[in-house]
């Protein structure tokens, strides 16, 4: 019982850390500087306590939920050693957890408004919430197949860094193609998508294959898996941009 | 009744966004691993959580991160701010409509101080650190991670700022970004490599991502001449970027310095 509160308490804290800077700079930044009342602050104060509140959830579901039955699969399918459900386990892992993640699920609705202002879709609650939706779709596929070869990596044990290089040189590439309106969206979407969720059931994945074969040392082998899946999103973002406009 | 009506709203779209995970995981453990679930209602208490969570950060977003970014942006950019009191600058900034990029010098402030503050507390950058530490046996120190990261969060966001602000193409810094990365990669002690790849997506959390993003759109819309709809986003893009380049550097120079205390060990015994 104790320790349940220790952990609550360790929880409340740790999502608190995250606002607490913000905070801080923020005040000091209206006091100091701009010197000037702050616009609404009633209702800015009660959405970050809401921001506060719906995080802590979040995470105490994740924790009490899905973090012990992910990893614990993560491990099983490491120990199980069967290559091909390794591979579709990467995948629909990386798919589903991008899906639910909340800084994507904000930003993708934020381009589709922008989007729709800019007039480049039709400004109908529809066509916004089609473009988010296959905006995330499109990160979520490109996380999936991130992770999936990210895998394969793992267990052939191929040097992280010829990956990446040749990961940047496409992205490139592709830049010059894609129409200008998309190419923000499409860098930033990979550092949004690997956040709350995907994070730890990735890493999980990565480290226990890492510790499972022989032969592999965690830290050059376990990690590299999230810079795949920040890596991919970027390039097919662009692909989808070209395709839609 | 609004509010309510908009919560149920949200509320149902959380739970679609839930339901891959749900699926996935039954999927696996049912048909594949062909295991009883081990204590299913709490897999259930676990997932009413995260969606019942989820509801309630999204209109938390909506109420108070996404506003409280474009008011700041809108405060910092400001025609009377920027002047700070010098009429006839201000007066110029009125009748030309543009401004020089070194007076939104305190917006970079702002970036690098919202860059820097929210990284060096950031909850998941503390784990990463700490396994970095563990398994390396000590030769990476969290400490120096963080701050590594930290200082790379803080520069990327700062100098995306002046991009919005200078309207100057996004790929352009982000391609320069890369060549350094490759530079550094192959002068970079081989274990930090990975962490340093992977430090770029971890550090921006879910709650500086929204924040960020809103800084940049009150800016992209604020500042005279830039398009939202190009110049708004990228800040998140450096925020990722610069850390792989702060961390491989962290490694070059803490190997160096490991060298030369062992050089000259070496030479006192």
């Amino acid at each position: 019982m104790i320790a349940f509160f220790i952990k609550l308490a360790k929880n409340i804290f740790s999502v608190f850390l995250n606002i607490l800077p913000i905070l801080v700079v923020v005040t000091s930044f209206q006091l100091f500087v701009i010197k000037q009342p702050f616009p609404d602050i009633a209702s800015t104060i009660s959405g970050m306590i809401l921001v506060l509140v719906g995080l802590f959830f979040f995470i105490q579901g994740l924790e009490i939920g899905l973090f012990p039955i992910g990893e614990k699969m993560a491990f099983q399918f490491s120990a199980k050693g069967n290559i091909w459900w390794l591979l579709i386990f990467g995948f629909a892992i990386g798919f589903s957890t991008t899906i639910a993640e909340p800084a994507l699920i904000a930003i993708a609705k934020k381009a589709g408004e922008i989007a729709a202002e800019a007039s480049a879709i039709p400004h109908t609650k529809e066509s916004i919430a089609s473009y988010a939706f296959w905006l995330r779709m499109t990160v979520a596929l490109s996380v999936g197949s991130a992770i999936s070869v990210g895998v394969l990596r793992i267990v052939k044990g191929w040097p992280v860094h010829w990956f990446i290089i040749i990961g940047y040189i496409f992205i490139i590439i592709l830049t010059n193609f894609a129409p200008k309106e998309i190419v923000g969206i499409a860098y930033d979407s990979g550092g949004v998508t690997t956040s709350c969720i995907t994070v730890p059931l990735v890493a999980a994945l990565g480290v226990g294959l890492a510790t499972c074969i022989r032969g592999r040392n965690p830290i050059v082998d376990g990690f590299g898996l999230i810079a795949f899946a920040s890596l991919t999103p970027i390039f097919f973002v662009m692909l989808y941009g070209i395709i839609i406009y | 009744m609004d509010l309510i009506y908009h919560s149920a709203d949200v509320l149902l779209g959380t739970f679609k966004d839930v339901l891959p995970i749900i699926g996935v995981i039954m999927f696996f453990q049912l048909i594949v691993i062909r295991t009883r679930i081990d204590n299913p209602g709490k897999l259930a208490y676990g997932f009413f959580l995260v969606v019942i969570g989820l509801a309630i950060f999204m209109i938390g977003l909506e109420k108070g991160l996404f506003p409280l970014g474009e008011a700041m942006s809108r405060q910092l950019t400001d025609a009377d701010f920027l002047a700070n009191g010098d009429i006839p600058l201000l007066e110029e900034i009125k009748k030309t409509g543009t401004v020089y990029p070194s007076l939104y010098f305190w917006t970079y402030i702002f970036g690098f101080c919202i860059g820097f503050s929210t990284t060096i507390a950031e909850p998941a950058l503390i784990a990463v650190a700490l396994k970095a530490k563990e398994v390396s046996t000590g030769a990476i120190s969290s400490w120096g991670l963080r701050l590594a990261v930290a200082l790379g969060v803080a520069i990327g966001i700062s100098l995306g700022c002046y991009r919005i602000v200078t309207g100057s193409p996004l790929h352009w810094y982000i391609i320069a970004g890369y060549l350094v990365v490759v530079c550094l990669t192959f002068v970079a002690p081989k274990m930090i490599i990975p962490l340093a790849y992977d430090s770029g997506g971890v550090t921006t959390s879910t709650v500086t991502v929204p924040l960020v993003a809103a800084l940049g759109i009150g800016l992209a819309s604020n500042v005279p001449g830039r398009s939202v709809i190009v110049d708004a986003f990228g800040l998140i893009a450096f925020a990722s970027l610069f850390p792989i380049i702060s961390v491989l550097g962290y490694g070059i120079i803490s190997e160096r310095i490991a060298n030369k205390s062992r050089r000259k060990s070496v030479r006192g015994t």
